[in-house]
């Protein structure tokens, strides 16, 4: 494993330094491109949390939503620091999510029923932004205040965008970090119990409906944290690109597509997603609008019916066979 | 204070908007009993039989009555192409699959309209007169499509319970794996099934299109109210669907009137929120 590890602290060497590259006139627009995916990739590890245990939430915008607005809306009208906003928007969508987990572990609200509650809770949310126009700038969505004086590093606003380049990269490695932990853990076999029979898991002592709620909590903190990190990276929060159903399902097709039961692959399917409407929409500029986004679906389709377990999840499962295959060793289960 | 009659106008309408509701719900929910799959893009197939029929009478200058009929067969034949290029192959995936599925067609369907036809709002809205009964103001396009709603409702139960075909369609409903013991082959009720569901999406675009305007994410507006419509009533109950229908569009038509219209749907979907966890088998379903 040590060539693996060599091989993982190279990347991340060399992705630290992408700032310090010249990359020429297309710097920003690359660096732009990066801190999208790292941040999206966090967010789509925040969901994997959940979905790999057959937690499939169609209602992460909710917590998208929540965490952006609450952070925007306590700088743009109490003058809260991000610092201190961020950490509240996270602790607001930490409770709404245990206010929706309770009764759905509770009354054992599972599988398609649970992702159509989810979807309910994120329109929901979505609606009710849209409603609240005097606060939140309903449908055309609101613009961070600018900070006037204040410093930089009070108000979270910077004019560079290498400060989000860092700032991203550390989120997508917490996000990874905190994964990796929980694959680690006894709650991931707890969990894993639970996603295939709840009674089965409660009868030989496991607490369902703490571990559900705890994996909830966990997944909608990391993904408010990704929502604000979004706001304040854009400046700016609108209902229908951090909130709502379109929101929801990008989250899971992104890891789906990248492979939810790997590490990285909700990396590499948000990279993956991102990289082709970016090229997509380079490459045909204004000529034909939507083009990406039907290849996408159409990908996600195939993807979906030939490689079930993902692109990274799928290439890892075949490496790993062959890996272990000549040593003469047991399989290793996938 | 609200005048009463504004009041009245609201449940009007609402039971108006029950009519389609139901229609859309009934479709979906005929699928989901029989094959066991909720397709997430339902209502985007109804957004394009609504682009059909737009076509047909702006570019080709069919009548309306006969593009209507034009768009049940489009609606049959795209559930039938569902079911055979994307619903067989994941039969037996797990059920987050084929929802995912069926969402991704979602994006796909919404893209390609935007790339073929632009996100222009098109429609070819009849100007049928506005009754007056009693002071309430009731538009003559919305009473026709509800009552062919409801003509279309009829047409589907007689279907299910007058037809060999239709009484072997209910079979698989209830047991899928006797019914193949009896000699009818599940799969190719599938694919009627799948079709009758489509059919339904078309009628719902031809009704849908004389009172809206479309575009490509038309299907945004209705689908998630859709599927709450058939959780509420219960999965694969189509008198629960038809009831919901109508609740569910009570409370969005009057709640629309007594707060906003945004409120409207968020008290809807609070209402069926609290009623999963009450009752998760839906409002009509027998507690065990």
């Amino acid at each position: 494993m040590s060539a693996a590890r060599l091989l993982g602290l190279a990347g991340l060497v060399a992705l630290g330094l992408v700032p310090l590259l010249p990359l020429g006139p297309a710097q920003e627009y690359i660096w732009h491109v990066i801190i999208q995916i790292f941040l999206w990739s966090f967010v789509g590890n925040a969901w994997s949390l959940m979905g790999r245990f057959g937690l499939v939430s169609l209602g992460h915008g909710a917590f998208l939503g929540v965490g952006a607005y609450a952070m925007v809306l306590l700088w743009n009208f109490f003058g809260i620091t991000p610092w201190v906003g961020t950490v509240l928007a996270v602790l607001v969508t930490v409770a709404f999510a245990l206010v929706v987990a309770y009764p759905c572990s509770r009354f054992q609200v599972v599988g398609h029923y649970f992702g159509l509650v989810t979807l309910a809770v994120g329109e929901v949310i979505r609606l009710l932004i849209v409603a609240e126009r005097d606060w939140t700038g309903g449908s055309l969505g609101v613009s961070l205040k600018a900070g006037g004086t204040a410093s930089d590093w009070w108000t979270l606003q910077f004019a560079d965008k290498r400060v989000f380049y860092y700032v991203g990269l550390a989120a997508w490695l917490l996000g990874l970090w905190v994964w990796w932990r929980v694959d680690r853990s006894m709650a991931r076999s707890a969990m894993e119990a639970i996603g295939e029979d709840e009674t089965a898991a409660a009868s030989v002592g496991i607490r369902v409906a703490r571990f559900k709620m705890g994996i909830t909590a966990l997944s909608a903190a990391l993904t408010a944290l990704g929502g604000a990190l979004l706001a304040l990276y854009l400046a700016y929060a609108n209902p229908d690109s951090l909130a709502g159903i379109g929101v929801s399902l990008r989250i899971v097709f992104a890891v789906v597509l990248g492979g939810m039961y790997s590490l990285l692959g909700p990396f590499v399917g948000t990279a993956l997603t991102i990289a082709l409407s970016e090229y997509l929409r380079i490459y045909f500029g204004i000529k034909l609008i939507g083009i990406a986004e039907t290849i996408y679906g159409l990908l996600l389709i195939v993807f979906i019916i030939f490689l079930p377990a993902g692109i990274y999840g799928s290439i890892a499962q075949v490496v790993r066979r062959r890996l272990t295959r000549p040593s003469g060793g047991f399989p290793v289960r996938a | 204070m609200l005048d009463p009659i504004f009041l009245l106008e609201a449940v009007v309408n609402g039971i108006l908007l029950g009519g389609v509701l139901a229609l859309l719900a009934l479709g979906l929910n005929l699928i989901f009993g029989v094959i066991d799959i909720i397709w997430i893009a339902y209502v985007d197939l109804v957004t394009l039989c609504m682009y059909g029929v737009y076509f047909l009478v702006s570019l080709y200058g069919w009548p309306l009555w006969l593009a209507g009929l034009a768009a049940i067969g489009i609606g049959a034949l795209l559930g039938a192409l569902v079911h055979l290029l994307i619903i067989t192959p994941i039969l037996s995936s797990p059920p987050v699959n084929q929802l995912l599925a069926t969402g991704g067609l979602l994006f796909f369907i919404q893209s390609v309209a935007t790339l073929l036809w632009s996100t222009d709002h098109r429609s070819v809205r009849v100007s049928l007169p506005t009754l007056e009964v009693g002071g309430i103001f009731i538009s003559f396009t919305r009473l026709l499509a509800f009552g062919l709603a409801i003509l279309a409702m009829i047409a589907l139960y007689l279907f299910l319970t007058r037809t060999y075909t239709g009484t072997a369609i209910r079979a698989v409903s209830q047991d899928r794996e006797a019914i193949a013991l009896m000699g009818a082959r599940p799969q190719r009720l599938y694919l009627v099934t799948s079709a009758v569901g489509g059919a339904m999406a078309g009628v719902a675009g031809a009704l849908l299109i004389i009172q809206y305007a479309v575009h490509p994410y038309f299907g945004s507006a209705f689908g998630p109210l859709t599927f709450m419509i058939c959780v509420l009533g219960g999965l694969g109950n189509m008198v629960g669907a038809f009831v919901a229908a109508f609740i569910m569009a009570q409370v969005i038509s009057v709640g629309g009137v007594l707060v906003s219209t945004e409120m409207g749907y968020v008290i809807a979907f609070v209402i069926f929120i609290v009623l999963m966890f009450v009752r998760p088998g839906g409002i009509f379903a027998k507690r065990a």
